[in-house]
């Protein structure tokens, strides 16, 4: 979980590592929008070779939740 | 003795042996070269009205890759730039019009419903009334499935010559306001020759998922769900995105990951399959669909970036001209290479495909001077 939570902070580029953690809302972090999500599918592609989808990003609120999603896959 | 069904006296052209394993093998047939047409009108991103300051223009720069575009002037249709780059192409092969047996357009953008684009053009072309003329309304894949119908075509020697056209005036189709699509397609329509000759293949897998199929779509306007007044209505989405029903919607998230996933996955296997090294092919060209995630695929796939021509940064995504108007740009240095392709995206569709160009394949890209 720890490492994903690197992982997620490596894609952004203006929030300060202590403002993420497993309960972040990711989707109301400042810079999230159409192009971090992309980078988010990449790092995920890359990193765990997994194919998230629009609706598995949808349906998440927080960090966990997007963890076990993959974890899911 | 049982008779048989009318058809059944009739012999099989077509060599159900060419299909083995999902790969398209079509013998004695060769692309000859290739025109593309864009219009003259550039639209730069970093001064696009759409994108609320210059940062957000940049970033989506960034991502797309897509700095300029064409657009298509007022009037213009995607079929004036075939009509234009076909007869260059005629003219430059010096082709006797006589024998060209199949003319196939493919387009999303058609000049009517119906009847097909490609029998309107046969005749402003001057193309022999015993000539094959249909349109394919496939986008991102469509040059390849094109060339996938019209070199099968050819290989039976039942028609001499093939022209594929290809192109959308997809400018005219994204909202202007919505700024996933609009600030991303332009204009192109390029027109590519095949003929037989003898020793010469090319080689295809195609690959289809319709449940994908929501992922790229115009909702109204067809008979699922009929043009009304409503289908007009604006609808605005959380980025402040507008469209009405009868422009494309792209589901952007769920197009990058079938593109970052599924096209190095495919493509590989049809390396294997051909017996190819990723390292032996000179040069790949892929749909224009995203340079980052063309980037993606690319080192997915460990191709150099000399492997890889994008025509994405000034001519934005293309649809199914993307592929004939990247190949344009490296113009002669085409000669004598080895050339995989693919292209992927609205359906979801894929194609790819493998074929080796002579010393006389000419190619070229023009600008749209007009009637």
């Amino acid at each position: 979980m720890e490492e994903f939570i690197e992982n997620f902070y490596e894609i952004l580029d203006d929030t300060e590592r202590h403002e993420i953690n497993q309960n972040t809302d990711f989707k109301n972090l400042d810079e999230w929008d159409s192009m971090t999500t992309l980078m988010f599918i990449a790092m995920v592609d890359e990193k765990y070779e997994k194919q998230m989808t629009g609706k598995d990003i949808e349906e998440g609120t927080t960090l966990e939740q997007l963890y076990h999603s993959i974890q899911s896959k | 003795m049982k008779k048989g069904p009318p058809w059944s006296n009739c012999t099989i052209a077509y060599n159900l042996n060419n299909m083995t394993d999902g790969v398209l093998k079509v013998s004695n047939v060769q692309i000859s070269g290739s025109v593309s047409c864009v219009p003259k009108t550039k639209i730069a991103n970093s001064e696009n009205p759409l994108f609320n300051s210059s940062e957000e223009a940049m970033k989506f720069i960034e991502m797309t890759g897509v700095e300029e575009k064409r657009h298509l002037e007022s009037g213009v249709l995607v079929s004036d730039l075939c009509y234009e780059a076909a007869e260059l192409l005629i003219k430059k092969l010096a082709w006797d019009k006589e024998e060209i047996g199949v003319l196939i357009m493919v387009t999303q953008t058609p000049d009517y419903l119906i009847p097909n684009t490609a029998i309107i053009l046969q005749n402003r072309l001057g193309l022999s009334k015993n000539s094959a003329c249909f349109d394919i309304p496939l986008g991102c894949s469509g040059f390849v499935y094109g060339a996938s119908v019209i070199s099968s075509m050819l290989t039976s020697q039942g028609f001499k010559k093939g022209l594929l056209l290809v192109g959308d005036s997809s400018s005219l189709l994204a909202h202007k306001e919505d700024k996933t699509l609009s600030p991303l397609f332009g204009d192109a329509g390029c027109a590519t020759a095949f003929e037989f000759k003898k020793g010469k293949n090319i080689q295809f897998k195609l690959w289809t998922d319709g449940a994908g199929y929501q992922s790229i779509i115009i909702p109204d306007g067809g008979y699922r769900n009929r043009f009304s007044e409503k289908s007009l209505e604006v609808i605005e989405d959380v980025d402040g995105s507008k469209r009405t029903k009868v422009n494309p919607k792209m589901n952007g998230t769920d197009v990058f990951s079938f593109g970052i996933t599924q096209v190095p996955r495919v493509l590989k296997s049809f390396l294997q399959q051909i017996d190819k090294e990723a390292s032996d092919i000179d040069y790949f060209f892929f749909h224009q669909a995203n340079k980052f995630m063309l980037e993606m695929i690319r080192k997915k796939l460990k191709l150099e970036t000399s492997q890889v021509p994008y025509s994405i940064v000034k001519f934005g995504n293309t649809s199914s001209a993307s592929i004939p108007l990247t190949l344009s740009l490296i113009g002669d240095e085409a000669k004598n290479k080895k050339i995989a392709m693919c292209g992927f995206g609205v359906g979801l569709s894929m194609g790819c495909g493998y074929f080796e160009l002579g010393d006389e394949f000419m190619n070229e890209l023009i600008e749209y001077e007009g009637q």
